[in-house]
C-alpha cells in the first residue's frame, strides 16, 4: 500500500528559501540594469560633443522627413533579400553535394566547387558586389542583366552561396557513418542514400546556422547600395548629402533592426527547441 | 550448392589483420553463429560478407556467384543480403513504417500500396502491430532491433548477417528479440550471427564457429563445441564465460 505524500515541513521551509532567494536575484539584477542604463546615458549626453551629435544624428523633424523614402527603398532590400535567400540555398545545396561526389569521372566538378567555396568566402562581399555590379555588365555580352538590383542579387548570392555550402558540408559530415552504412546495406545506391537518409537528417541539424547565416544576409543588402540601386541605405546617403543631417542613416538603422531581430529570435526559439528535443 | 561459401579470406587494418585466411561454408536453413571474444574479427567477417569491407584476400561466393569481384555491382549482392546491427541504426528521422518500406520501394521498385501492406503484415507477426507509425526513438531497444530485424526481412533476403543483436539490451529486452530469431529459424531462414548469449546460441545453432585472433579455430555441431571442445583455447574462451555468469 502506498501512502499518500503530505509535504513535510522540511520540505516547506526549503521551498520558502528558495523563493526568497529568487526574489532577491530579481532585484539585485534591475538595480544594477538601472544603474548601468543611468551610467552610460549620463556619460555619453555630459560629452563636450553631445549637443552637436544630438542635432546631427537625432533630428526628430528630419527623421520624418527622410522616413517615407527610407522605408521605400528599404522594400527594395526586402525584395533582394528574398529573391536572394532562396538562391543561395539551392547553390550552397549543390555546391556542397558537388564537393561529396567520389566518381573520377566528375572530378573536375567537385575540384570546381572546392575551387569556388575557396574563392568566394576569401573575397569580401563588397568586392564582388563591385566586380560583378560593374564587371558583368562591362563584357557586354548578350541576356546578361543590367538592372542594379539584379546584379546585386546575383553578387550575394556568390557570396553567401560559398558560405551556406560549407554549413550543409559541415551537416553532411555530422550525420554518422552507421547511417550510411545502414542504408547501403539494404541496396541503396550513394545517391539514394543520400537522398533519402542523409539530406534528410542533415538539413535539420543546420537550420539554426543557416538562419544565422540569412539575418546577415538581411543586412548585407544595404552593401549593394554601392553600385547603386535606390535601396535603404542609398536613400538616407542622398538625404544627408543634401542636408548634411545624419538622422536618415538611423532611420536606415532602426528598419534593419526591426527586420533582424525577429529573425535572430526565431533562431535562439529553434536552437533551443533542438537542445530539449536532445534532451540536454 | 551452398548458400554462402568463404574461401581463405584475410583482412587487414593497419598493419594488424583481424581475419587470418578464414574458411567457411553456409548451406541453404542453416543457422551459424560466430563465437569468440572482442576483436577476434566476428563482425568484420560479417561486414566483409556485406561488402562494407572489402577482402585482402580470398574469395566469398553468395548462391554461386563471386561476390569479392571487384567488378560486381555491390547494391545487386546487397540486394541479396540482410544485415542488422548491435546499434539498430534505425532511421531517426522516418517512421517505422518508412524505416521498413524504404528498400523495398526504393531498390526493389515494389509500389507504396504492397509494400506497406507487406511492413504491417510482419509488424503484426512480430507484435509491432501498432507502432506502424512510431518513431524510433519512441521504443524501447529491444522494440528498435526488432524493428531492424523486420526492415532487413522486408526485402526477403536470401541470407540474414546478426551482429550482436542483442550486445545494447537489457536482459528483460533480450529475450523478444531472441524470440524473433528462433521464427525466422523456424520459418527456415538461413543465417550467420555473431553472440556472446551462450545458452541462445547453443540451443538455436546448425553449427558454432570459434574464432580466435582472426582464425577459425574450431567449428562442429553446439553439443560438440560445448560439451567437448578439442582447441584448449576454445575451452579456455568457455569456462571464462562460464566465470563471468554468460552461459
Amino acid at each position: 500500500m502506498v501512502s499518500k505524500w503530505v509535504k513535510s515541513e522540511r520540505q516547506a521551509e526549503r521551498e520558502r528559501m528558495r523563493r526568497s532567494r529568487s526574489r532577491r536575484t530579481a532585484s539585485i539584477a534591475t538595480a544594477s540594469t538601472v544603474v548601468f542604463v543611468v551610467m552610460v546615458g549620463w556619460i555619453v549626453t555630459s560629452s563636450p560633443g553631445w549637443p552637436r551629435v544630438r542635432e546631427t544624428f537625432f533630428d526628430f523633424g528630419e527623421f520624418r522627413e527622410a522616413l517615407p523614402d527610407v522605408l521605400d527603398g528599404f522594400l527594395l532590400n526586402i525584395k533582394m533579400f528574398l529573391i536572394a535567400e532562396p538562391l543561395i540555398l539551392v547553390v550552397g545545396l549543390l555546391v556542397a553535394l558537388a564537393r561529396g561526389i567520389r566518381t573520377p569521372a566528375f572530378f573536375p566538378i567537385r575540384a570546381l566547387a572546392t575551387l569556388y567555396t575557396d574563392v568566394f568566402r576569401g573575397v569580401p562581399t563588397i568586392l564582388v558586389i563591385y566586380l560583378v555590379g560593374f564587371g558583368l555588365p562591362a563584357l557586354r555580352l548578350q541576356g546578361i542583366p543590367t538592372d542594379l538590383a539584379t546584379l546585386g542579387i546575383i553578387a550575394l548570392t556568390l557570396s553567401y552561396g560559398a558560405y551556406v555550402a560549407e554549413v550543409f558540408r559541415s551537416g553532411i559530415e555530422s550525420i554518422h557513418p552507421s547511417q550510411v552504412a545502414a542504408a547501403r546495406s539494404l541496396g541503396l545506391s550513394h545517391g539514394k542514400a543520400m537522398r533519402f537518409v542523409v539530406l534528410p537528417q542533415a538539413t535539420r541539424r543546420v537550420v539554426p546556422p543557416l538562419l544565422n547565416d540569412f539575418v546577415s544576409l538581411q543586412k548585407d543588402t544595404a552593401l549593394v547600395a554601392t553600385i547603386g540601386p535606390l535601396e535603404a541605405l542609398r536613400q538616407a546617403q542622398i538625404h544627408a548629402a543634401s542636408t548634411f543631417n545624419y538622422t536618415p542613416y538611423l532611420a536606415a538603422a532602426l528598419l534593419f533592426i526591426l527586420l533582424t531581430i525577429p529573425m535572430a529570435r526565431f533562431t535562439d526559439h529553434l536552437a533551443a527547441r533542438t537542445r530539449r528535443r536532445r534532451g540536454v | 550448392m551452398s548458400v554462402l561459401s568463404i574461401d581463405g579470406v584475410w583482412k587487414t587494418f593497419g598493419g594488424h589483420s583481424v581475419l587470418r585466411g578464414i574458411d567457411l561454408e553456409v548451406e541453404a536453413h542453416e543457422v551459424v553463429s560466430l563465437i569468440g571474444a572482442s576483436g577476434s574479427g566476428k563482425s568484420t567477417l560479417l561486414r566483409c560478407v556485406n561488402l562494407l569491407e572489402t577482402v585482402d584476400d580470398g574469395t566469398i561466393h553468395l548462391d554461386g556467384d563471386e561476390i569479392t569481384d571487384p567488378r560486381v555491382n555491390v547494391d545487386d549482392v546487397r540486394k541479396r543480403l540482410g544485415i542488422v546491427f548491435q546499434a539498430f541504426n534505425l532511421f531517426p528521422h522516418m517512421t517505422v513504417l518508412d524505416n521498413v518500406t524504404l528498400a523495398p520501394r526504393q531498390v526493389h521498385r515494389v509500389a507504396r500500396g504492397p509494400a506497406e501492406e507487406q511492413a504491417h503484415d510482419l509488424l503484426a507477426r512480430f507484435g509491432l502491430a501498432d507502432k506502424a507509425r512510431a518513431y524510433p526513438d519512441q521504443l524501447s531497444g529491444g522494440q528498435q532491433q526488432r524493428v531492424a530485424i523486420i526492415r532487413a526481412l522486408a526485402t526477403q533476403p536470401r541470407l540474414m548477417l546478426l551482429d550482436e543483436v542483442t550486445s545494447a539490451l537489457d536482459p528483460e529486452l533480450v529475450v523478444e528479440v531472441l524470440g524473433i530469431i528462433r521464427e525466422l529459424k523456424d520459418a527456415g531462414m538461413t543465417m550467420i550471427l555473431t553472440t556472446h548469449e551462450m545458452g541462445f546460441c547453443r540451443d538455436i545453432s546448425d553449427t558454432v564457429c570459434f574464432l580466435d585472433g582472426g582464425v577459425l579455430l574450431e567449428k562442429g555441431p553446439p553439443e560438440k563445441i560445448f560439451n567437448e571442445p578439442e582447441n584448449a583455447r576454445t575451452r579456455e574462451f568457455l569456462s571464462s564465460v562460464l566465470e563471468s555468469g554468460r552461459f
